[in-house]
């Protein structure tokens, strides 16, 4: 162990407390005080809440100050995960959610009071129908894997109406994780489908798949390599010719929205996450939405309730779908991330939509371009908006995917997305999305040249970073074995 | 075609123009951005823009929303007394502005602990306060609402058992509650069984130990009910044996002065921490809250903090046990949950931070001071009744004998939001620290006068 001292960078919010101290105040109460014992039975009520602080609004202030500077973020520069989509997440967003006429408005409201909310979520739908290509979109669900859940069992139902629900979900093994969960937690079992050298699915893969027990291909385009799935018409026909459904995974949105629809691709059902795609903020892990578009066929059984247009003018609240698969969150979604989201598209327009998909498409294949040779690119089939590299080239020197990411992190860059696709061996996932300037590019780009330098020259430097961060390789193992998960005194 | 020149658009959210993007098309080798889309099948491809609005400015955009924001009525401009799900306290203006801080608004999900210890300590601190406020021992770094932390309680404790596979609800549990979970459940082959309550308005035990039988796995209650009545632990943990018992708390601030329900036999805690200083902002986005007994941790949905060390022997903290989640075990997982909801996690650490020990307590007797103030007040009014008679937090039901709507469409007049209608004659009322006295006898002097003129 080095002599690194023990002390950490920031207490927890536990440790500044002091007794006595305040970080509150409240008006004086203003009307006649009861004895507590004649409201709530002594039993019934707690004396204390052992343990909890006693801070001032400055000690909050700093702790929450400090802390947040042991975050990197978009804002200070390129944060390439890969299928997360970090993107420049405008401010005029945050203001507009916070206008008081929308943030004070309460979900039990009456329509006539929240006229405007329902014209919101009304544009919102009408906008995302027209992104998708499809004849309605739910706005409910409020995460991707969220929509996935709401998408399958809106297959589900209505296979099941027509007499047979099936039993099987198919997957590629290229799939995020949350596909499987999703599939599983609707009442399927799941199959994967093995990728092709491409990356992608072969035609003859899923028709010798597709039998009477499916019900639905569910597949990520593009895929988690970034490469688009140029058979997916064709695996629409086939799927529609068992009585099966599409399920498009959109988290990869950004690298065709205005440049082509599911709607028109045969896909039965996308969820798209807005938090990637229309730029509202990831804020750490959430929160986000996820809404769901769906074919003519899945239009009877989406979430209730939905917002509808009268003939005078008026927006309402429609409870009324009897085949729907019931309410998938209380109220109406993540409202206020809906909100950002339609700001956003306002800003963006038609033009602006199709060229974020241009020039994330352009960026990402510029790195593709730039560190190709450098590093091993395991599937050279033409990619979208992220390109997957692996650590092939370097693993001889015994340096792999996990040092590189952490040496990028001494270069100020947040890491891309590591070890996933799971098709790949050491995968380095790299997503840059419209918003980096090239010569943000060109010092990533950079960077990753000089790490694979490092790795053949110094790979011991490589191999222990990172050497700046506030903290350094956490031992994740003992984390696991001895959690501790919360503090005590 | 009717397309716009990729090289001539420009967008202020998309740095790169003309000059970059030839540039860059030179290093990759193509003469145009269209050759990028080569991939995607040209009958598939769109032949012209987009039917949307836009490009807007900040000014038209800042016009429009405000305009759309102006039709509604709302706590804005208006005395607000709903609950039912979603409560109106004051949020203390540095957690806002906390929020804001980039650092913590725009990035992601902590995968990379050295470069994320900011988040991942917050969620520790949250996991800590939720601790200590349900009176549990792990919570987990949060999940979407109250309501699909009800779904994913539920989840967790069929998973406990083997071969059983009914779960007993109370029927005073949020009605939205209950409708994500028949959702949820719908293809698991799940039963949910509906307990009512009694003539107090807390549940029935009576029906509540005879719908616990052999074949169920676990019971679930809200306390305060959707009635706004506080439920009696003991005597629910007396009639329900030992079947895995779930408190549903839809009120957070309540924890402030009610018994923790890890303290009085249950076994999870979900809830919605909304009530701690969050927005209504029309239903979400809020954060919803899952504690447990130790012995449930490795059944847990949803991501976890845990503390450790770094190479350097230096306290760090890091997302752990993740053999449970998807990314991990796939179709096999806990839950399909992928992110939490962070960022309103760390709106309810600030906000329990600032409050304390003192505060949070402070609040909540205020809430329950005031309340009992408007249902004296209420009570004095001939025709109405107060038909629950066990105690209530902040919230209750009125009854009068006039149709309920209408005496709320009378007090909108009053610029009174007066209640949730929850049948023909009765709605829910809720006051918080937010009302002031004169707020309380304007509310009761309203309804008064709504009465008199509903039976001219």
């Amino acid at each position: 162990m080095s002599d690194a001292p023990m002390k950490p960078s920031e207490g927890l919010i536990f440790e500044h407390s002091k007794t006595g101290r305040r970080g509150y105040q409240l008006p004086t109460l203003d009307v006649p005080e009861e004895n507590l014992d004649d409201l709530i039975p002594h039993a019934q009520r707690r004396d204390t809440i052992e343990g909890e602080v006693e801070v001032s609004e400055v000690d909050v202030i700093r702790h929450f100050t400090r802390l947040s500077k042991l975050n990197v973020s978009i804002d200070a520069g390129l944060y390439p995960l890969g299928s997360c989509t970090m993107k420049h997440n405008p401010r005029i967003n945050e203001e507009i959610a916070r206008t008081p006429g929308f943030a004070l408005s309460h979900p039990m409201q009456p329509d006539h009071q929240v006229q405007g909310n329902l014209e919101l979520l009304w544009h919102l739908e009408q906008t995302l129908r027209e992104i998708f290509g499809m004849p309605r979109v739910t706005l409910q669900p409020v995460a991707g894997a969220h929509g996935e859940l709401t998408g399958i069992l809106m297959i589900h139902k209505a296979l099941s109406k027509s007499g047979n629900a099936r039993k099987y979900i198919l997957i590629p093994d290229s799939a995020h994780g949350t596909n499987p969960a999703s599939a599983a937690f609707a009442g399927y079992e799941v199959k994967e489908l093995k990728s092709n050298s491409r990356g992608t699915l072969d035609r003859s893969t899923l028709a010798d798949a597709v039998t009477e027990d499916v019900a639905a291909l569910m597949i990520t385009v593009p895929n988690t390599l970034g490469v688009f799935e140029n058979e997916i018409k064709s695996f629409a026909e086939i799927l529609h010719a068992k009585g099966a459904y599409l399920y498009c995974d959109g988290a990869n949105l950004n690298s065709f929205v205005g440049i082509a629809r599911p709607g028109d691709m045969g896909i039965d059902v996308i969820h798209s996450n807005l938090h990637k795609t229309f730029s509202t903020p990831h804020g750490g892990g959430g929160p986000g939405a996820g809404p769901v578009g769906v074919s003519e066929k899945l239009v009877p059984f989406v979430p209730t309730p939905t917002v509808e247009k009268s003939h005078d003018g008026h927006y309402y609240l429609d409870y009324n779908h009897e085949d729907s698969i019931g309410r998938m969150r209380a109220f109406h979604g993540n409202f206020g991330v809906l909100v950002r989201a339609l700001t956003y598209m306002r800003s963006m327009g038609p033009d602006g939509l199709r060229r974020i998909a241009q020039l994330a498409v352009l960026n990402a294949n510029y790195i593709r371009a730039r560190l190709k040779g450098t590093y091993h690119l395991p599937y050279d089939a033409p990619s979208l908006h992220e390109v997957v590299f692996s650590d092939k080239n370097q693993t001889p020197r015994d340096v792999h995917t996990l040092d590189i990411a952490k040496r990028l992190m001494d270069y100020g860059f947040h890491p891309p997305t590591i070890y996933f696709p799971l098709i790949v061996s050491g995968a380095l996932m790299i997503e840059p999305t419209e918003s980096e300037p090239k010569e943000e590019l060109d010092a990533f780009c950079e960077a990753m040249i000089n790490i694979a330098h490092e790795c053949n020259e110094r790979p011991e430097l490589v191999r222990s970073a990172p050497h700046t961060t506030p903290v350094r390789r956490l031992d994740e193992a003992r984390a696991a074995r001895n959690p501790i998960l919360r503090w005590r005194r | 075609m009717n397309l716009p020149d990729p090289l001539k658009s420009v967008h202020r959210y998309i740095p790169n123009a003309e000059a970059d993007v030839q540039e860059m098309l030179g290093v990759i080798g193509i003469d145009s951005v269209d050759r990028l889309f080569d991939s995607i099948p040209n009958d598939v491809k769109l032949k012209s823009l987009l039917d949307i609005p836009g490009p807007w400015s900040e000014i038209e955009t800042r016009r429009w929303f405000r305009a759309l924001a102006a039709k509604n009525k709302s706590g804005a401009d208006h005395v607000s007394f709903l609950g039912g799900g979603a409560y109106s306290h004051y949020q203390p203006a540095c957690v806002d502005q906390l929020l804001l801080r980039a650092e913590f608004l725009t990035s992601y999900t902590p995968y990379q602990p050295e470069v994320s210890q900011g988040t991942l300590q917050a969620i520790f601190e949250y996991q800590t306060h939720q601790s200590m406020l349900t009176g549990l021992d792990v919570a987990n770094a949060s999940l979407y609402d109250g309501s699909t932390a009800l779904c994913e309680a539920v989840l967790l404790a069929e998973r406990l058992v083997k071969n059983k596979h009914r779960v007993v609800v109370a029927r005073s549990v949020h009605p939205q509650y209950i409708e994500t979970l028949r959702t949820y459940v719908q293809n698991l082959g799940i039963d949910i069984v509906e307990v009512g309550w009694g003539h107090d308005g807390r549940i029935d035990t009576a029906a509540l130990r005879e719908a616990c039988n052999d074949e169920v796995f676990a019971v679930a209650v809200q306390s305060p009910n959707f009635l706004g009545v506080v439920e009696d632990y003991d005597a629910i943990s007396a009639a329900t044996g030992n079947i895995t018992k779930i408190a549903v708390v839809a009120e957070a601030t309540s924890l402030g002065i009610l018994a923790p329900p890890g303290a009085h036999g249950f076994d999870i805690c979900v809830g919605e921490g909304q009530a701690w200083g969050i927005p209504t902002s029309f239903g979400g986005p809020y954060v919803g809250f899952m504690v447990v007994r130790d012995a449930l941790k490795r059944h847990m949905p949803g991501r976890l903090v845990g503390e450790t060390v770094d190479v350097d022997g230096r306290r760090a903290y890091v997302l752990t046990l993740a053999t449970r989640e998807q990314h991990i075990r796939r179709g096999k997982a806990t839950s399909n949950i992928c992110t939490n909801q962070a960022l309103f996690a760390l709106a309810a650490n600030i906000y329990l931070s600032l409050l304390g020990k003192e505060g949070l307590r402070e609040v909540a007797t205020q809430c329950l001071q005031k309340t009992a103030y408007l249902r004296k007040k209420l009570s004095a009014i001939s025709s109405v009744v107060l038909p629950y008679s066990a105690p209530v937090y902040n919230e209750f039901v009125v009854r009068t004998s006039h149709p309920a709507k209408e005496i709320l469409a009378d007090l909108e007049h009053e610029k009174i939001l007066g209640g949730i209608p929850i049948d023909t004659n009765d709605f829910l009322v809720a006051v918080t620290e937010l009302h002031t006295k004169e707020n309380l006898d304007h509310y009761a002097s309203a309804l008064s006068a709504a009465i008199s003129r509903e039976r001219r």
